[in-house]
């Protein structure tokens, strides 16, 4: 290039002739470069700018181009790849502990129709409702002729029916492929299994959606496409919840009682290995809920984590538990036992007006259930410590186990402590809580004292909660609940072999006057065995049983919930491979001889 | 040269034009062929979930319950009860195989008992006919087989 001089010699010397300053030449020269190289160096951006946009329009166009020939085509199955990891079913299985079936997925047809194309809707409304029972011929005729295009007419039916209904051969009515859940065992565990229905519906597919139960609160993990190959694996076992339905059932039909529920948990893993509530419903054919009436009379009433119930007298020993752990009593210590006791304008009164005082050794006052003995100890207790003692044990929140319908069972707590509310607290008035409360709660007694969080997952290992009392009083609970069913009120739930402990509760129902009904009670028993190493806690309950073998009805747990506990015992023991131990007879610690 | 050069890459072209097209069907054939086989994988697995569901349909307890008490004169089925936990060492010893001599040894002497005819054989033969006389052994048998 060229470089023209800023200073021409020619110029300045015509400029210096002319008497005009030289430098004025430099600056115009100087600027002119200035102004050359300004404009070459916006070709060139310019070009750059240009050349960027169109290789940004390149790309954007062919990446259009991509989209537009992906949303254009049919969607296809990759044909080439291996297969294995692909998806194998829309919702997991569930299984049982030992992998045995509780839900699974069945394929099936939904049937519908395109009424432009049928040829005779009369006569297919007339066979199609000769086909299924619920259809009404009129109806279905008048639906098919009103001009629309496209008509749901069933969501699933059986292969026998699909058959039938090619066999109408008409080509308006066509099948769209439909993946429905299935409940091979029919009512059992249906609680907890809850159920299942079609959400958003297709021609080609819909989504199966959880609508209550364990189906519900795992419902992302069950649709997981990831994890849909690999079943959802409960802690229940298939055997154990029907033997304990079998019984609880007939337990049920003989005591004449409205409802039942049965809990049986793995002390220390928290699983629970049966949860069965009565009358069930059968989940494949889910009822639908009560309109009006009192929701806990649906079959789809969940007793065992719904029935938020006052438990009565098997609270009894979490008062004597916290007494014993804040070192304010021992076994041993005699309490003021004398009934009635009147406190304010109440009065607390034993069973039957009985009177077990004037005084009771804390290990008798558990043994022979004294309400006047559990309020004295509540009072050494004081209200704050009892009301901490409780929330520990978890009687004040929902329970965590993995059902849908468990957040919504929160126990009634009384919102005041004052000295009444204290006193009945103490053998389970005036609070309520749920049949699974009650077994986490006794769980934790007999894991130890360390705290037991129920869980219906398989695969628990044992529990590393908090602890809430010590070994050593944990042991001697267990020793006074063992006393209960050897001399107590539960002594017919002695299983040879099993060494049983447990408590009785038997409370009154509260009626809508506000007061409660002395023929309507809520009979339950909790238990843990074997007692020297406890494995496992049953609660059961039963919803206004009575026992009408003697003179005069009887409605007291130790008649209803405990037969009915014990003969779960007996059945359940062997299938968890509990071998019977024979207990040595007490030891005569005298013996008076002659000479 | 050049002509030959030309006439032997107009033949390679065409070769290769062979060669493509058959590689081309050959590659349509296995795609078709794979989407059958995972059409038929795909049914199968589906049959296997049915199958799975319906063999867990039929042996739902409630089922197994109501065939037991059909069947219970031939199969008598209780349930499982707290006394039937034995100890190993109540398991009786299965009896020592007898030889064939004994087998033939029908002998049979005046007591109605076989006749003794080897010491060894003998000593298997009482040992199966108290097994089965007694049907469970003692538990001290097992020290003496």
């Amino acid at each position: 290039m060229i470089r023209t001089p800023l200073r021409p010699l020619a110029r300045i010397l015509s400029a210096r002739q002319k008497g005009e300053n030289p430098d004025s030449i430099e600056r115009e020269n100087l600027r002119l470069r200035h102004e050359a190289m300004r404009d070459k160096s916006r070709m060139r951006a310019e070009g750059r700018l240009l050349f960027l946009g169109v290789v940004f329009m390149a790309a954007f166009c062919t990446i259009g181009a991509r989209m537009a020939l992906l949303a254009a085509t049919e969607p296809m199955e990759p044909r080439a790849a291996a297969t294995g990891a692909e998806i194998t079913a829309q919702r997991a299985d569930i299984t049982d502990r030992n992998g045995r079936i509780l839900a699974t997925n069945m394929q099936t047809y939904a049937l519908y129709a395109q009424p432009k194309d049928m040829v005779d809707p009369a006569r297919v409304a007339r066979e199609l409702a000769a086909i299924f029972p619920e259809i009404d011929a009129a109806a279905l005729e008048r639906r098919l002729t009103d001009g629309r295009s496209f008509l749901w007419i069933r969501k699933v039916m059986s292969p026998e029916q699909m058959q039938k209904v090619h066999e109408i051969g008409d080509p308006g009515l066509l099948f769209g492929p439909r993946e429905m859940r299935l409940y091979p065992n029919g009512t059992l565990a249906a609680h907890v299994l809850g159920g299942a229905s079609f959400g958003a519906e297709g021609v080609q597919s819909a989504e199966v959606i959880g609508t209550a139960g364990i189906e519900k609160a795992m419902d992302a993990r069950l649709r997981d496409p990831a994890q849909a190959g690999t079943p959802l694996q409960l802690s229940l076992d298939l055997t154990l919840q029907a033997a304990i339905e079998e019984i609880l059932g007939t337990g049920m039909n003989m005591l004449n009682a409205k409802g039942a529920a049965a809990i049986l948990m793995d002390v220390h893993t928290g699983e629970i290995l049966s949860l069965a509530s009565l009358p069930a419903f059968d989940p494949n054919d889910r009822p639908n809920p009560l309109v009006k009436g009192d929701a806990g009379d649906s079959p789809l009433f969940n007793r065992a984590v719904q029935g938020v119930y006052e438990l009565g007298s098997t609270f009894k020993i979490f008062t004597v538990a916290n007494a014993l752990q804040l070192g304010l009593v021992t076994p041993e210590s005699m309490i003021d036992a004398n009934a009635p006791m009147r406190v304010g304008r109440f009065l607390i009164k034993e069973f039957q007006n009985h009177n077990y005082g004037p005084k009771l050794s804390v290990n008798d006052i558990i043994v022979k259930s004294s309400n006047v003995g559990t309020a004295n100890l509540a009072m050494l207790v004081g209200a704050e410590r009892q009301a901490a003692f409780m929330q520990s044990l978890g009687l004040f929140d929902p329970t965590p186990v993995e059902l849908v319908e468990a957040p919504g069972a929160k126990p009634i707590v009384p919102k005041k402590w004052p000295e009444i509310t204290v006193m009945t607290t103490a053998y389970g008035h005036g609070i309520a809580a749920s049949p699974m409360h009650l077994a986490a709660a006794y769980a934790t007694i007999a894991n130890g004292g360390v705290k037991v969080t129920p869980t219906l997952l398989h695969g628990g290992v044992p529990q590393n909660g908090p602890r809430v009392i010590s070994p050593e009083v944990a042991r001697a609970a267990i020793g006074m609940l063992r006393g209960v069913v050897q001399v107590g009120t539960a002594t017919l739930a002695d299983v040879p072999g099993y060494q049983v402990a447990g408590k009785t509760g038997t409370a009154e129902k509260p009626n809508k006057a506000g007061g409660y009904d002395s023929d309507k009670v809520v009979n339950t028993f909790a238990a843990m065995f074997p007692a020297d190493a406890p494995k496992y806690v049953l609660v059961v309950t039963l919803d206004e049983p009575v026992e009408t073998t003697g003179a005069t009805p009887r409605r007291t747990a130790g008649w209803t919930a405990v037969p009915v506990a014990a003969e779960v015992i007996r059945r359940v023991a062997p299938l968890l491979g509990l071998r019977p131990v024979v207990e040595p007879a007490p030891v005569d610690t005298l013996t008076a001889v002659s000479n | 040269m050049r002509p030959v050069l030309y006439v032997l890459s107009f033949i390679a072209v065409m070769a290769l034009a062979f060669w493509a097209y058959r590689e081309n069907y050959a590659t349509q054939h296995q795609l078709k062929e794979m989407g059958r086989l995972q059409d038929e994988i795909a049914s199968l697995r589906e049959a296997l979930v049915l199958q799975r569901a319906e063999w867990a349909y039929l042996n739902r307890p409630e089922r197994l319950r109501a065939l037991a008490t059909a069947n219970f004169e031939r199969l008598g089925l209780l349930p499982l009860e707290p006394t039937q936990f034995g100890a190993a060492a109540e398991v009786a010893y299965p009896a020592p195989p007898a030889p064939p001599a004994a087998e033939g040894a029908t002998g049979v002497d005046a007591e109605g008992l076989p006749a003794i005819t080897d010491p060894v054989a003998v000593a298997g033969r009482i040992a199966a006919v108290e097994t089965a006389t007694a049907g469970a052994a003692k538990p001290g048998d097992k020290e003496y087989p």
